[in-house]
C-alpha cells in the first residue's frame, strides 16, 4: 500500500495550503461520521482553549445549592460544594487536551525518528529496536504506566507526557520502519543518495514527506490513547493534579461519594459524556482519514 | 575438482559428522521452528519487562526504600539507621549492595518463583497474593474476550454480507462508537445508569467474586454464585472490545470477498455457504486471531479501574489496594505475573495462528511482518 498524499485539483488558483484544506474538506463532506468527528474536535478545541477565557473560573461554591440537578441557573447541576458543573466542564479539558497534544507529538517524533533511521541502519540496531517495540507491543501497557505513575508521581504536564509516550511509540515506529524499507528502494532516495545527501536529509525531505497521511493517522490515534491512559491515571489519583480537569471530576466524585446520590448524576455524567464524544470524534474523523488517505477503500 | 584443507575443514564444518555435532545441528533445526522463535521471544519480553521495572524502581527519586525510611523517621520515633534497617528488611535487600548485585539476587530469587514478601501483610508471600487473585481476572477477561470475539466475528461477516445496507450502516457506527469509549467508562456508566440510577441491577449485591456464605466448591450453587458476580465485570469486557471486532471483521471479509479463490469457489458451483464458511470466513478470521492477545493486553489494564468500580476482586483491584497502602512487591509482583499472561496469550495466539493458517508453519518459517 502506498502512502497517497492529498490529491489536489490541479485547476486551482488558490495557494497549495489553502486548495489543500478545500480539497480535504470537499472530501471530508462526502463522509458524514467524519465531518461529524471533524466538527466535534473543533468544537472542543474550542471549549478547551477559546471558552476559559470569556468563562470566568468560578472557584469558590454555593454551600446552599450543593448536588443540584439542572436547571435554568446551573444547566448541569452542581457539585458537592456548590460549584456550577457547566464551569468545570468548560475549565477542565484544557489539561487533557495539553497533555494529549504533547504526548502525541512525542510519541509521533519518537515513532518516526526510530522507525526510519532502524530502516535505513539496518542490521544489529534495526534488530533490537524492532525487538524493543514487540516487547513494548505484547507488555500490558495500561498495568505498566499505573506501576511506573505510582513510583514516578508525574506532576507536571510534561512529566505526564513523557511517562505517557515512553510506552506508546511502537506500534506507529513498526509501520515506520515498514513504509521505510520499501521507499528506499525508490529512484529519487536513490538519486538522493548517490548526490550524497546524507541520512537525515533522504529521511526528512525525500522519504517523510511520503507518509504525511500516516503520520498524521497516527498522530490523531496517539492523542486517543494519550486520553485513555491520562484519565485512568488521574481518576486512579496517581496523578497528583490540581485545578480542573474532566478526569479529576470523576476522581472526586468516587472519593466523595457522588455515584450514590441520585442527585449528583450530571456532576458524574458530564464529564464521562465529555471525554466519551471527545474519542468519539477523535475516532470517527480518523476512521475518515483513513478513508480517504487510501484511494484503494475510497468510494467516492 | 581439487580440492584444499581449507576447503575440506569447511565441508566438515557444514556437514558435521560427529554424533555431538549432528546433535547440535538437530537442537539448531528446532531453533529455527516458529514455536521455538515465539517461545524464546515470550520470554525476552517477561525478561526484559522485568529487568526494567527493576531498574525503573531502584533508580528513580523517591524510590520506595527512601519512601518507607521517610514514614518512620517523620514521627520521630526511629533514627534514620534503624529505619534504613527496617526498611531494608521489608524489601528484602541489602541497600549497601551495588544495584547490579541486587538485580542478580532479585532474578535468582525470581527464578525460584519467589517474588518477595509484602510490605503489609508482614510475611505473606507475594506469589500467594497474586495467585489469590488472579483466577478471577483471567476468568473475567478471558470470558468476556472469547464472548465478544464470537458475536463480533460473526456480526462483522454478517455487515460484510450486507454491505451498504442499513443493517451494515448500524452496525459499522455502533462499532465504532462503542469501541471509542474507554472500557473503564463502560463500567462507570453500568454501576451509575444500570445500578444506581435505573436501580435494574443490585450492583452493590453483585460486589466480590462470589459471595461470603456460600462454601467454595464444584457445585451448581456456587457456580451461579461466581457468575452472578462476574456478570457485570464479563459484560464489560465484552462490550469494550465487541466494536472492534465488528469493524476488524468487517473489513477483512470486505477484502476476501474480492479474492481470486472467492471467484473461483463461485465457479465450482460451490454453495454460499460453503464459501461464507470455508473460504471468506476462515480467510479473514486469522488477522483477528492475532489480535487477540493485544486486546487481552488491553482488557486487563482496564481492569485495575473496571474491578475497582465493580469492587470485584481480581488483579486490579488487589492492585490499587497495593499502590494506594505502597505495597512496591505486590505491585512489582501483579505487573509480572500479568506480563506473563499476557505474553502466554499471545504465544497461544501465534500457534493457534500458525494452526489455522496453513501456509505458515509448515514452510518452516513464519512470514514477515
Amino acid at each position: 500500500m502506498t502512502a497517497a498524499a492529498l490529491p489536489r485539483r490541479s485547476d486551482s488558483f488558490l495557494p497549495r495550503p489553502i486548495a489543500g484544506a478545500l480539497e480535504f474538506l470537499r472530501l471530508l463532506s462526502r463522509r458524514p461520521s467524519g465531518l461529524i468527528g471533524f466538527v466535534g474536535i473543533v468544537f472542543f478545541l474550542t471549549l478547551a482553549f477559546v471558552a476559559p477565557i470569556f468563562v470566568p473560573n468560578q472557584e469558590q461554591g454555593d454551600v446552599s445549592v450543593i448536588y443540584q440537578t439542572p436547571s435554568l441557573q446551573h444547566l448541569l447541576g452542581t457539585d458537592n460544594s456548590g460549584r456550577d458543573v457547566l464551569n468545570q466542564i468548560v475549565q477542565g479539558g484544557k489539561e487533557i487536551l495539553t497533555v494529549a497534544l504533547i504526548t502525541a507529538l512525542i510519541t509521533t517524533t519518537i515513532a518516526v525518528t526510530l522507525g526510519s533511521f532502524s530502516a535505513l541502519i539496518a542490521g544489529k540496531v534495526d534488530a533490537a529496536l524492532v525487538g524493543l517495540a514487540d516487547i513494548l507491543l505484547t507488555v500490558p501497557q495500561l498495568i505498566v504506566l499505573i506501576v511506573v505513575s505510582a513510583l514516578a508521581r508525574p506532576s507536571n504536564f510534561l512529566a505526564l507526557a513523557l511517562v505517557l509516550s515512553s510506552l506508546g511509540w511502537a506500534g506507529l515506529m513498526r509501520q515506520v520502519r515498514a513504509q521505510v524499507l520499501t521507499l528506499k528502494e525508490r529512484d529519487y532516495v536513490e538519486a538522493a543518495r548517490s548526490l550524497d545527501l546524507g541520512s537525515v536529509h533522504i529521511v526528512f525531505r525525500e522519504i517523510l514527506p511520503n507518509m504525511r497521511s500516516y503520520i498524521v493517522i497516527h498522530f490523531v490515534q496517539a492523542i486517543t490513547g494519550a486520553i485513555y491512559a491520562q484519565v485512568a491515571l488521574i481518576v486512579l489519583g496517581l496523578v497528583p493534579f490540581s485545578g480542573k480537569n474532566w478526569a479529576l471530576m470523576l476522581y472526586f466524585a468516587n472519593t466523595q461519594g457522588a455515584f450514590y446520590f441520585k442527585d449528583a448524576f450530571w456532576f458524574v455524567f458530564s464529564p464521562i459524556l465529555a471525554i466519551i464524544l471527545l474519542q468519539l470524534s477523535l475516532v470517527l474523523f480518523v476512521n475518515a482519514l483513513e478513508d480517504i488517505f487510501n484511494p484503494r477503500l475510497r468510494s467516492t | 575438482m581439487t580440492t584444499t584443507p581449507a576447503d575440506m575443514r569447511m565441508v566438515a564444518q557444514q556437514f558435521p559428522t560427529t554424533p555431538r555435532a549432528r546433535r547440535a545441528r538437530h537442537i539448531l533445526g528446532y531453533w529455527r521452528h516458529p514455536v521455538a522463535q515465539a517461545l524464546v521471544k515470550a520470554l525476552l519480553t517477561i525478561f526484559v519487562t522485568t529487568t526494567i521495572t527493576f531498574f525503573l524502581i531502584r533508580l528513580m527519586p523517591g524510590n520506595p526504600i527512601d519512601i518507607k525510611i521517610d514514614e518512620l523517621t517523620k514521627d520521630g520515633l526511629m533514627t534514620y539507621q534503624e529505619a534504613r534497617a527496617q526498611a531494608a528488611s521489608l524489601f528484602a535487600i541489602d541497600l549497601e549492595r551495588p544495584v547490579p548485585e541486587q538485580y542478580v539476587s532479585f532474578m535468582a530469587n525470581l527464578a525460584r518463583g519467589d517474588l518477595g514478601h509484602s510490605f503489609v501483610s508482614q510475611g505473606t508471600p507475594v506469589t500467594s497474593i497474586v495467585l489469590a487473585v488472579l483466577p478471577w481476572t483471567l476468568f473475567t477477561v478471558g470470558t468476556g474476550l472469547l464472548l465478544s470475539f464470537s458475536v463480533g466475528v460473526f456480526l462483522g461477516l454478517f455487515a460484510a454480507y450486507n454491505r451498504n445496507k442499513p443493517i451494515d450502516h448500524l452496525l459499522s457506527v455502533g462499532g465504532s462508537v462503542i469501541s471509542s469509549v474507554p472500557n473503564y467508562l463502560i463500567a462507570l456508566l453500568v454501576v451509575l445508569i444500570l445500578g444506581l440510577q435505573l436501580r435494574w441491577v443490585p450492583i452493590t449485591q453483585m460486589r466480590g467474586a462470589f459471595s461470603s456464605g456460600i462454601p467454595v466448591g464444584f457445585n451448581l450453587d456456587f457456580i451461579g454464585d461466581v457468575l452472578f458476580h462476574a456478570a457485570l465485570p464479563i459484560l464489560v469486557f465484552f462490550l469494550a472490545t465487541l466494536g472492534h471486532w465488528i469493524l476488524g471483521m468487517k473489513s477483512a471479509t470486505v477484502n476476501a470477498l474480492e479474492e481470486d479463490y472467492v471467484n473461483a469457489a463461485r465457479a465450482r458451483g460451490l454453495s454460499d455457504g460453503r464459501i461464507m464458511t470455508a473460504y471468506v470466513g476462515r480467510n479473514a478470521v486469522l488477522p483477528l486471531v492475532t489480535q487477540f492477545a493485544i486486546a487481552a493486553g488491553y482488557a486487563i489494564g482496564g481492569a485495575v479501574l473496571i474491578e475497582k468500580y465493580f469492587v470485584y476482586q481480581g488483579v486490579g483491584l488487589r492492585l490499587e489496594a497495593a499502590i494506594l497502602q505502597r505495597d512496591y512487591p505486590v505491585m512489582q509482583g501483579i505487573l509480572l505475573i500479568v506480563t506473563i499472561a499476557v505474553v502466554v496469550a499471545n504465544l497461544l495466539a501465534d500457534l493457534l495462528y500458525s494452526r489455522l493458517d496453513p501456509r505458515i508453519g509448515r514452510a518452516g518459517g513464519a512470514s514477515g511482518t
